[in-house]
């Protein structure tokens, strides 16, 4: 009879032979099976004297227990390799492009405006709309805007026989708003406004984004706040800004304001101021208790700034080629 | 308004260079728009005198002159200006100075004669933009003198950018004003001194509506040197202002108007015809004006008039019939003033906008007038001589507006301005700006002068006080808001989410006008719309769209043009309905595609766009707004559309939109050679939506079971689909098509459909008989209603 160390080198140099997992099968069965030969010594301990048994017995059992482990561990390798060769198979080219569709993009103009309402929103500003069709009332009446007054001839209005006129600017919605709501009101509202103007800097149709605040004790100094955190929310980055005096007829006070940008130059970007006790009074607001400002910014010419468009009218060109920069 | 910083420093000359001051006008809301420093690089310049000119004997366009540079020495200069002549005067610069556009001049050879320097243009001294030959000065000019020293150079010419409220700064006066304030610095005084009348000549003006003219000065002044020139200095200025010159008895009036802010109008006397008087105009009165142009006035118009008729529109342009010119020896000076409710909107309705109406529409000083005549008195007898009558006013101070005490409370100050300013200096600005106060208990009484329109209230004077403390100085403070939160709705889904969803199905976003042009309007909308613009830029850009696709198909043309294959565009805006009395505005979301369905790739083959495409993304859309069991489409012609492939969308049975294929009559219309599919939603409509409710779900299992049927091809995927819903409502809990099928083995004429029905309850477990007997009603009324053919 061989000795057990010799079965159990003859075993591994089988198991290690073995190619695959029904081979390493074949090699089980042949030591440790029913019939094999570790199952036989095992049978055949009762020969032995009673006093070797138990000795020869754990001897064998170990013997057992080494082969099931290498024979364990060699089917697992053999799995694997078996599972790696069939992932070969199934390797695809992972730089060919995904299938099905592109994705488009938004016009910057909008854009920027949802930039812009985010930011007023989280700061809990309303937004809110108005009608496009305006009358004289809500347009230029209500806002201050004396009849004939020189004020209204910088806005070049579009008509419509009867006297409806396509809106000049947002602020109508100032009056729609206070009427509707009364106050305290804090709001934006953004949106298309016209003008009878088409050259390199002007198209006739284009974006505002209008702000009011009416509450008790509001200030110019609020408005100077408000708007340095929006520019610098907007841009991303801290910004220098200018309050110059100017004229609206629905502020008084009433502001310009620009921001230091590149190579030292200011330029201009929106226009503000506290809102005329005229205003609150024609949209039934006491002014002797309230008191208010309101902005008003052009949307292309901020939208101009923070994505360096160069000229306005590409805006509304709709080229693709240019659009498909605002992805 | 342009103004020669000289002129302004002989008003107010604070200490401040000329960067600092126009900072400091900016500042104070008159916006500086540019400073053109002037004059600078003349050194070497010089007035010479021609003393005769010969031609060139090589060359027909050259002359050669013998020009003086002092008097007694001459050199000889090529010069080929064509109004070059003998006896003239004209800026020298001789050979070996370098000009202000940088060119260094040298004696040299100009076909074979030589030049010793060059007589110079306005444009060559940097003095002008346009030129027509070389500089004539007055034959007073002393030769040999430097130039610019001759023309008060250098100079910077500030142009402002003035305020339409601001009438009153429309002078040198005013700005000086406001500067003095600004700086703290002593203004010239403005008072002129009154020059006594050396005849006894006045002419009779007859005011008939004093509220019309409440102010009136006039004067007469007999036997000006019709010869005389306007010297040097006052063209010079003029210029500097952007005024030509035309004679000296204008160029006085546009002097003292640019000087003191009070337009001024000559009369050539000897053509005035009776006593001078303002009146509102009679209808279908004619009046031919300085330009030439005769214009028929409406009744709200003042004119001037004579026993002619009008002989000029007052306060705007003077009229041809009395026109100075010169022949002209007796003078009428006329300086009123006119209301700006008489004047405003008056000189656009005339397509006139003139230096005067610009200041008289703002608002002159109410009582400059008298200043005015005796400022243009004293320089026309200076400069043309002659002889001047008695100034003659008259006024109705009733008529004349008058400034209201205003209270300036100190609390208000500072609550609108967000900060507490002195009281010492409060009074020291408002002192400083003219206005009169008196200090009261809770701040101060203010009167502010009468060429002060813009200050009517308390927050006028806020304003004046904020402007020259100086907007810089006040803080940035967060204010507390005492604004509700406001509600979140999700009774409508935003525009935001529709926008993602169309980029992320690969739309392209475009903004197209809202006015676009009749014929696709009308075409792509199906009706005529009222809502006409009556003064657009362009036919094309003159009708208030009704539908956003012929905005989106031009858009998509241009691209197509531009060798795009695949244009997928959307816009979200307004549509405009209704009637001009009461206009409709919708805000809706269209959509265009075109080209093939996806963007040409190795994965996928390459396949046209077609009507599901497009109907998936509306679904996208609509189905971000929730419960889409009430949501149909259903065929429906359109104008837009080609019939059969065209379909209405309906949730609730309310329209909320339309879907299919362009028709190609329009895609050839706008020049697209691929089948065009386009949807158009009204978003209120669309997006309406609410609150999910939720309910149970079902412990049990579910059991799947299909049924396949023969049915005419017309019968629609959606009656099919509810007939076999509606067969057992409580076990069927959805119904879907998985395969349609026409072709060999199917009857023309008729499709075999292929439904697959989930069934679930959700108290207990299905059991199969539950399952066949939804199966067997589904199949009946399959039958019944649609003669289905049931397949095994």
């Amino acid at each position: 009879m061989q000795g057990l160390s010799e079965l159990l080198r003859l075993a591994a140099s089988e198991i290690d032979a073995a190619s695959d997992p029904a081979a390493l099968d074949r090699v089980r069965v042949a030591y440790l099976g029913k019939k094999g030969e570790l199952t036989a010594r095992l049978k055949a301990l009762s020969e032995l004297p009673a006093a070797e048994r138990p000795a020869a017995g754990q001897e064998i059992n170990r013997a057992k227990q080494e082969l099931q482990g290498s024979i364990n561990e060699r089917r697992e390798s053999l799995e694997a390799a078996v599972l790696e060769a069939q992932l070969a198979g199934d390797a695809v080219d992972v730089t060919l492009p995904g299938r099905g569709y592109a994705v488009g993009g938004r016009h910057p103009v909008s854009r920027a405006m949802a930039r812009i309402e985010k930011i007023f929103r989280n700061a809990g500003f309303g937004v809110r709309s108005g009608p496009e069709i305006e009358d004289d009332f809500h347009n230029f009446t209500a806002l201050n805007f004396p009849e004939n007054h020189p004020a209204r001839a910088l806005h070049d209005t579009f008509f419509f026989p009867g006297g409806k006129l396509l809106r000049t600017h947002t602020s109508p919605v100032q009056i729609r708003s206070m009427v509707e709501e009364g106050v305290p009101i804090r709001i934006i509202s953004t949106g298309r406004v016209y003008r009878c103007d088409s050259d390199q800097t002007h198209t006739p149709m284009f974006h505002q984004v209008e702000g009011l605040v009416v509450d008790r004790g509001i200030s110019l100094a609020n408005l100077k706040a408000v708007l340095h955190q929006f520019v610098e929310s907007f841009f991303e980055r801290k910004a220098e800004l200018r309050f110059r005096p100017s004229y609206f007829p629905f502020t008084e006070p009433s502001a310009e304001v620009d921001v230091l940008w590149e190579e030292g130059k200011w330029l201009e970007i929106l226009g503000c101021g506290m809102v005329h006790p005229n205003v609150l009074e024609s949209a039934g607001v006491d002014a002797e208790e309230f008191t208010g400002y309101a902005f008003g910014m052009g949307i292309e010419r901020l939208a101009m700034l923070r994505y360096g468009v160069k000229d306005l009218r590409t805006f509304f060109d709709n080229d693709l080629r240019f659009l498909q920069q605002f992805r | 308004m342009k103004i020669a910083e000289s002129w302004l420093r002989e008003w107010v000359n604070p200490d401040l260079d000329t960067e600092t001051l126009a900072h400091q006008l900016t500042m104070s809301g008159h916006e500086v728009e540019g400073v053109a420093y002037e004059g600078e690089g003349l050194d070497g310049v010089i007035i010479g005198e021609v003393i005769a000119v010969s031609r060139h004997p090589n060359a027909d366009r050259l002359s050669v002159c013998k020009v003086s540079t002092d008097g007694r020495e001459t050199i000889e200069v090529v010069c080929g200006a064509p109004n070059v002549t003998a006896g003239m005067k004209s800026p020298l610069a001789r050979a070996g100075i370098t000009l202000p556009n940088g060119v260094k001049l040298r004696k040299s050879k100009i076909r074979g004669v030589i030049s010793h320097g060059m007589l110079c243009s306005a444009v060559e001294l940097g003095l002008g933009d346009e030129s027509d030959g070389i500089i004539a000065l007055p034959e007073d000019a002393p030769v040999g003198e430097s130039l610019a020293s001759y023309l008060g150079l250098p100079d910077a010419v500030i142009d402002l950018n003035l305020t339409p409220n601001r009438g009153d700064c429309f002078s040198v006066l005013g700005i000086a004003r406001d500067v003095a304030a600004l700086t703290a610095t002593d203004i010239k005084d403005a008072t002129v001194a009154s020059v006594s009348a050396t005849i006894d000549d006045t002419h009779a003006v007859d005011v008939q509506q004093a509220k019309a003219c409440p102010s009136f000065a006039g004067r007469v002044i007999r036997n000006i040197d019709a010869h005389a020139k306007t010297p040097i200095w006052m063209t010079e200025r003029l210029r500097r202002s952007g005024f030509r010159c035309i004679h000296p008895v204008v160029d006085i009036t546009n002097y003292v108007m640019l000087e003191l802010g009070q337009p001024l109008h000559a009369y050539d006397l000897r053509l005035v015809a009776g006593a001078i008087c303002p009146r509102l105009a009679k209808a279908g009165e004619k009046l031919t004006l300085l330009d030439d142009k005769e214009i028929a006035v409406t009744e709200d118009t003042l004119v001037i008039s004579d026993d002619s008729g009008a002989i000029g529109l007052a306060g705007i342009m003077g009229g041809l019939s009395t026109a100075v010119s010169d022949a002209t020896v007796d003078v009428f000076f006329e300086a009123a003033f006119w209301p700006p409710e008489f004047i405003v909107g008056r000189a656009r309705t005339y397509g006139l906008h003139t230096e005067a109406s610009l200041r008289f529409e703002r608002g002159v000083d109410p009582h400059g007038q008298a200043r005015a005549i005796e400022r243009a008195t004293a320089l026309l007898l200076d400069i043309s001589g002659g002889e001047a009558g008695p100034l003659v006013l008259t006024t109705s101070d009733e008529h004349l507006p008058q400034r209201e005490t205003i209270r300036l409370r100190r609390s208000r100050l500072a609550t609108l301005l967000g900060v507490k300013i002195d009281d010492a200096i409060v009074v020291e600005i408002l002192q400083r700006l003219g206005l009169d106060i008196v200090a009261q208990d809770d701040g101060w009484d203010v009167t502010p002068p009468g060429f002060r329109f813009d200050i009517a209230i308390e927050a006028d004077l806020i304003e004046e006080v904020a402007r020259v403390y100086g907007y810089d100085k006040i803080p940035e403070t967060t204010e507390i808001s005492q604004t509700a939160l406001e509600t979140v709705t999700e009774s409508k889904i935003g525009l935001e989410p529709v926008a993602a969803t169309l980029v992320a199905r690969d739309y392209q976003e475009v903004i197209t006008y809202s006015f676009i042009d009749s014929e696709s309007n009308r075409a792509l909308s199906g009706a005529e719309s009222d809502l006409i613009l009556s003064n657009p830029i362009s036919s094309e850009m003159s009708v208030m769209r009704a539908s956003i696709l012929p905005g989106l198909l031009r858009a998509a043309s241009a691209n197509a043009a531009r060798q795009q294959d695949r244009v997928r565009l959307f816009e979200i805006g307004k549509s405009f309905h209704g009637t001009l009395e009461e206009p409709v505005e919708i805000v809706r979301i269209a959509a265009i595609a075109t080209g093939s369905a996806l963007p040409e790739q190795w994965a996928a083959k390459a396949q046209s766009v077609d009507f599901f495409d497009i109907k998936s993304d509306v679904d996208a859309i609509l189905r971000l707004a929730g419960d889409a069991t009430q949501l149909h489409y259903t065929a429906a012609d359109h104008a837009a559309l080609q019939p059969g492939q065209s379909a209405k969308i309906t949730r609730n049975d309310q329209l909320i939109g339309m879907i299919g294929k362009l028709h190609p009559r329009h895609a050839k219309y706008f020049d697209l050679k691929r089948d065009v599919f386009v949807f158009e939603l009204d978003a209120a409509l669309a997006l309406a939506s609410a609150a999910p409710e939720a309910s149970q779900v079902s412990k049990y299992p579910s059991i799947r079971r299909d049924i396949s049927v023969l049915v005419d091809d017309k019968i629609s995927a959606d009656d099919l689909i509810q007939t076999v819903a509606s067969a057992a409502p409580d076990l069927i809990s959805s119904v879907r098509i998985f395969d349609i099928f026409r072709g060999p083995g199917v009857e023309a004429g008729l499709k075999s459909v292929a439904l697959g029905l989930i069934l679930q309850e959700t108290s207990r477990t299905l059991t199969d008989e539950d399952a066949d007997a939804a199966m067997t009603a589904a199949v009946r009324k399959l039958q019944e209603k649609f003669a289905a053919e049931l397949r095994e």
